[in-house]
């Protein structure tokens, strides 16, 4: 377990973090970016497999499983929307 | 192998801030997504060797079932439909951290109070995203229509949100918690997510969507405490104040605070009770050819592009219209409102898929002053965010609303399918004005029409 004081640092600290990359976004990239954290909290996939991986009981291995595929869904979805957006943007120039 | 995996979260984490930070400029945001998207390969590969897990093939099949058909619906969806998409996304995030949190507690052992007290408010927090973000979803999709609104309804749901505090409260202090408290706990947590989402009209969706996507994150890291994962923590805390930076933005975009999105169906209130008085004037009506002529021999011309554009698919049609104009020297730039399409930034998508290079767009800062100078005012299936009321009448429920001064161009040519309200219901002051002309029709059909006229010239 990550000690109580060390945990409360990193929170604060990656709560700022998140304040400051965002807070320089233009507004076109608002839809994008949304979407883009929506994949980043995807890495909860993660967190569900340790969790099924440490299931015991049926139940908990049915809630694990569960737990895992909408992780995985969140994750990959995440990741497929927001890349399809962004391909799209481009310059005048780049635009031939 | 301890050490390999704390490497490994920790690259992951490092490429996940590296990555919404390119995600913040159109030039390096692509690339941003595909760091943020390696770091997640790393995550979720090294997690596999993690000790003294078991189940692995059960793990196996999930990710290859949730994967496989995000990666499907997700390669599907058409960009109109994108918000519900990132809604639902959302929403499996937040249940799968609700789901961590179940097995956890349902472990049986009791590790420390700090434990079970993040373990449960994560699992709060969880699962209202999760059922919210299915609500919102089913009211973006059409699955919905209505907003339930009944008497005592946030008595109701106070009564409800304190079950399962009360609940949660249990489960924090039990050194073995019972499989009912728990069951009774995720169920109350769940159907507040659902009453708090229902009372919600589609129009402020989109701020409830990106709040959903804050409270995922602080979700997510609260079960990454629990789990003593560094790279749950930082992903979930950066997007969780991220988030709720960009909840707020949208939010002002649209001149309502939080609270009000959240606690007053629109219209609901004081706005729906001021019965719009019929607007003075009348609405004049133009042809394609006269509209054609028109911005052919303008110096400038201001598109206004609206979610109604997207409902008929003419964007590509307006692009091939713009590029027309400017050939023959005419200089075109496409005003966005904040809040047009379903929520921000979800235009310049739109745009974007059409082929509309970036640099063309402007937004409401950069653009609005220039409207003076312009010769025409093009709005397609815009409605309420050029609506000058929000400017001039204290009674209507949009005043205040930042809007695009599209009345100020010196003329405005509005494509619009009927002659219905906007979205809020309100009348819109700008289809009276004496320098308006309407052009009714699909605005599919009419960019088309208009192009055709522009070749016979």
């Amino acid at each position: 377990m990550i000690e109580g004081f060390t945990a409360l640092y990193i929170f604060m600290l990656a709560g700022f973090t998140g304040y400051e990359v965002i807070s320089r976004v233009p507004v076109i990239l608002h839809t994008p970016l949304m979407s883009g954290s929506n994949f980043v909290h995807g890495i909860v996939l993660v967190g569900a497999m340790v969790a099924l991986g440490h299931a015991e009981t049926d139940m908990e291995i049915l809630i694990g499983f569960i737990g895992v595929m909408l992780g995985a869904g969140n994750a990959v979805g995440g990741y497929v929307v927001t890349e399809r957006m962004l391909e799209m943007f481009k310059s005048s120039k780049e635009a031939k | 192998m301890g050490l390999a995996i704390d490497v490994s979260y920790f690259l992951a984490a490092a490429l996940f801030i590296l990555g919404l930070k390119r995600m913040s400029s159109p030039v390096t945001a692509r690339a941003g997504i595909v760091w943020a998207g390696a770091g997640m390969v790393v995550a979720t590969l090294i997690t596999f060797l993690t000790p003294d897990m078991h189940n692995y093939g059960w793990m196996t099949l999930a990710i290859a079932i949730g994967g496989g058909l995000a990666w499907y619906s997700g390669k599907k969806v058409s960009m109109t439909d994108m918000p519900q998409m990132i809604a639902i996304y959302n929403g499996m995030g937040g249940g799968a951290a609700a789901a961590i949190a179940a097995v956890e507690l349902m472990g049986g052992e009791f590790h420390s109070s700090t434990f079970q007290v993040l373990a449960v408010i994560g699992a709060l927090i969880g699962s209202v995203a999760f059922s919210g973000s299915m609500v919102a979803f089913a009211k973006l999709q059409g699955l919905m229509k209505r907003s339930l609104v009944f008497p005592g309804q946030q008595l109701f749901n106070l009564l409800v949100f304190g079950g399962a505090l009360m609940f949660g409260f249990m489960l924090m202090g039990a050194e073995q918690a019972g499989g009912f408290s728990i069951l009774i706990f995720f169920g109350l947590a769940l159907l507040f997510g659902i009453l708090m989402t229902l009372p919600i009209g589609g129009a402020d969706m989109p701020v409830v969507i990106s709040l959903y996507n804050a409270l995922t994150g602080l979700a997510v890291a609260f079960e990454g405490f629990v789990l003593s994962n560094a790279a749950m923590i930082i992903a979930g805390t950066v997007v969780g104040s991220a988030g709720t930076l960009l909840t707020q933005l949208m939010a002002k975009a649209m001149n309502r605070s939080l609270s009000n999105v959240l606690f007053s169906g629109f219209g609901s209130g004081a706005a729906s009770s001021a019965e719009q008085g019929a607007e003075e004037g009348t609405m004049k009506e133009i042809d394609a050819t006269d509209a054609a002529v028109m911005m052919a021999y303008a110096d400038k011309v201001i598109i206004v592009p609206g979610y109604g554009m997207a409902v008929a698919q003419a964007q590509h049609k307006v692009w091939e219209f713009a590029r027309f104009l400017e050939e023959r020297g005419v200089t075109v730039k496409f005003a966005i409102h904040p809040v047009a399409g379903r929520m921000p930034g979800h235009m310049n998508v739109l745009l974007a898929e059409a082929g509309v290079p970036y640099d063309k767009i402007y937004d409401l800062d950069e653009i609005n002053n220039e409207f003076p100078q312009a010769d025409v005012a093009l709005v397609i299936g815009a409605n309420d965010v050029v609506n000058p009321v929000a400017r001039s009448n204290p009674d209507s429920p949009i005043y205040g609303m930042p809007i695009l001064d599209a009345d100020k161009a010196r003329n405005v040519i509005c494509v619009k399918r009927g002659k219905g309200k906007g979205f809020s219901g309100v009348e819109n002051a700008l289809f009276f004005l004496d320098n308006t002309r309407m052009l009714y029709g699909d605005g599919q059909d009419v960019a088309g029409k208009l192009i055709a006229e522009l070749k016979q010239l």
